[in-house]
């Protein structure tokens, strides 16, 4: 009996009709395709993009040249040079970021003491040129000038998780 | 217009028989084209909705928003054809570049005989099924073809998986037929049509059920469609048969025969199961005698129209078939339950039952 009920089904396209009805039904639900450049999904404070190097209010640089963050970096992306500044302080001369290296684990964020290395919400960004995937001192700096609102505001809202 | 159809008159009748047909050819090619163009969207649009995804929505015409998408397939020819042909270094490269065409010409000769209204046909001849038949199976040639001269394991193996294929469900796209033309008794598809006058009941899907969706389920595999698309089989064989072939050779000699098949696939079960042209409310007094109950070319491409969405809604529902499953299908399941069903409707026609009492 079973035998003749499963060959009546096969021959009937029983479960094809069934699958059939399950693609048809879905045509008409709600797409949950996000238009990008007009819709974005929405980003954690905790988001791991670009990097930046920050600042402390009063313009000096966080970053003491500990070099926890290039222990810590997986990748081996992060690459740093120090000397003594004029000041006598512990200072960077060269803070390098191989963007093509980096694999946005977010490592080198946890292991700074001083929170000066950050990965901000930016990801929408290009290099057009070979050499432009090596974020220096510089461009870093200059990110986190740009956007250090931003990342004053996402490091307090993650702060009470630290 | 007076001078124009003066001038009309002058020449010769047979130069303008040849005028007139020519006309009517390129009519027919043009919309062909037309159509495979916007089957292609439709194709990504559907399979996009039945995703839960919204499939091409930007290149729209003149910016407007209501008609999101519609100029894709267009983009997608101009970007095809600004593409470089490629002739692989050992291939062979006369039917390399003959091959597709072999692909081509009969995917779109095959239209000389459809009939498309009551009174448009391009070619009335009395043996139109004969000459689809052959000229659906010329089309295999160019893909062995195709698979042999580019000369890589890949697309061989395409062409000797694709031409199994296609010989196999042949034979049970025939035995489907053959039971058409037992019900019809002709060959003419305008008299094919003509013999299922009489509303929706009266079409030759009804009593030849099992034969109509033999014929479907035959023609997804013949047009190498998913299910049945271990010709192309992407994610084995990279892309079969044309993993070779790029730019105008791809675009114009292998998606666009693809597509015209279907349509003419669609159009042939439209023909030959569901009526044609013929108006499924005919003889229904409710309906009234307005366009709805009136035979035409509306009521054709409304039919046509539903099998494509039901070859599109197939192909984004089913998983690929194995090969050997597809082997099976096709010569231990179909060819059976068509010879059954020709025997059945021969014991009807013998007894005068159902609609060949009278």
């Amino acid at each position: 009996m079973a035998n003749v009920r499963s060959l009546l089904k096969t021959f009937f396209l029983a479960e094809l009709l069934v699958g059939m009805s399950v693609t048809l039904r879905q045509m008409f639900a709600r797409k949950i395709t996000i238009r990008y450049p007009e819709e974005k999904a929405p980003q954690s404070p905790r988001f791991r993009g670009l990097h930046a190097l920050r600042r402390y209010p009063n313009g000096q640089e966080r970053c003491i040249a500990c070099k926890l963050c290039e222990a810590v970096c997986p990748a081996l992306a992060i690459t740093i040079d120090s000397d003594v500044a004029e000041d006598g302080t512990r200072r960077t001369t060269r803070y390098d970021i191989d963007l093509f290296k980096c694999i946005y684990c977010g490592f080198c964020e946890e292991a700074c003491p001083v929170d000066a290395i950050v990965e901000t919400r930016i990801h929408e960004y290009h290099m057009e040129n070979r050499g432009e995937n090596i974020m220096t001192k510089d461009k870093l700096l200059a990110v986190g000038e740009r956007y250090e609102a931003m990342i004053a505001a996402d490091k307090a809202a993650d702060a009470r998780y630290r | 217009m007076d001078t124009l159809s003066g001038f009309w008159m002058t020449v010769d009748p047979t130069l303008q028989s040849v005028l007139v047909t020519t006309a009517q050819v390129v009519a027919v090619m043009l919309a062909v084209v037309i159509l495979v163009a916007f089957l292609t969207l439709a194709e990504r649009k559907v399979i996009g909705y039945m995703q839960l995804r919204m499939g091409p929505n930007r290149i729209s015409i003149f910016g407007l928003p209501f008609l999101r998408g519609v100029a894709q397939p267009f983009a997608d020819v101009i970007k095809l054809l600004l593409k470089e042909v490629l002739v692989p270094a050992n291939a062979d490269r006369k039917l390399f570049l003959l091959a597709p065409l072999l692909v081509l010409v009969p995917a779109l000769a095959a239209w000389a005989v459809i009939p498309l209204s009551p009174e448009f046909v391009l070619a009335d001849i009395n043996a139109g099924l004969l000459f689809v038949l052959a000229l659906t199976s010329l089309g295999v040639y160019g893909v062995i073809l195709a698979g042999w001269a580019a000369n890589s394991k890949y697309a061989f193996l395409g062409a000797m998986r694709s031409a199994a294929q296609m010989v196999a469900y042949e034979i049970a796209m025939g035995f489907a037929l053959v039971g058409v033309l037992m019900a019809s008794g002709s060959l003419n598809l305008g008299d094919i049509v003509r013999a299922q006058q009489g509303g929706a009941l009266a079409w030759n899907w009804f009593w030849l059920f099992p034969l109509f969706v033999v014929y479907f389920i035959s023609g997804v595999a013949e047009t190498n469609r998913a299910p049945f698309d271990v010709a192309e089989g992407e994610s084995e064989i990279v892309a079969g048969f044309h993993v070779e072939y790029s730019g105008a050779a791809f675009a114009t000699l292998f998606a666009l025969p693809e597509y015209a098949n279907i349509i003419l696939i669609a159009t042939l079960a439209a023909l030959m199961f569901l009526g044609g042209w013929l108006s499924p409310f005919e003889g229904y007094p409710l309906v009234g005698d307005g366009l709805l109950a009136q035979p035409g070319f509306h009521w054709l491409f409304f039919k046509v129209g539903l099998l494509l969405f039901v070859f599109l809604w197939i192909r984004a529902t089913f998983p690929r078939y194995r090969y050997d499953q597809i082997m099976r299908l096709g010569w231990k399941v179909l060819i059976p339950v068509t010879l059954v069903w020709i025997a059945v409707e021969g014991v009807m026609v013998w007894f005068k039952i159902g609609p060949w009492a009278d």
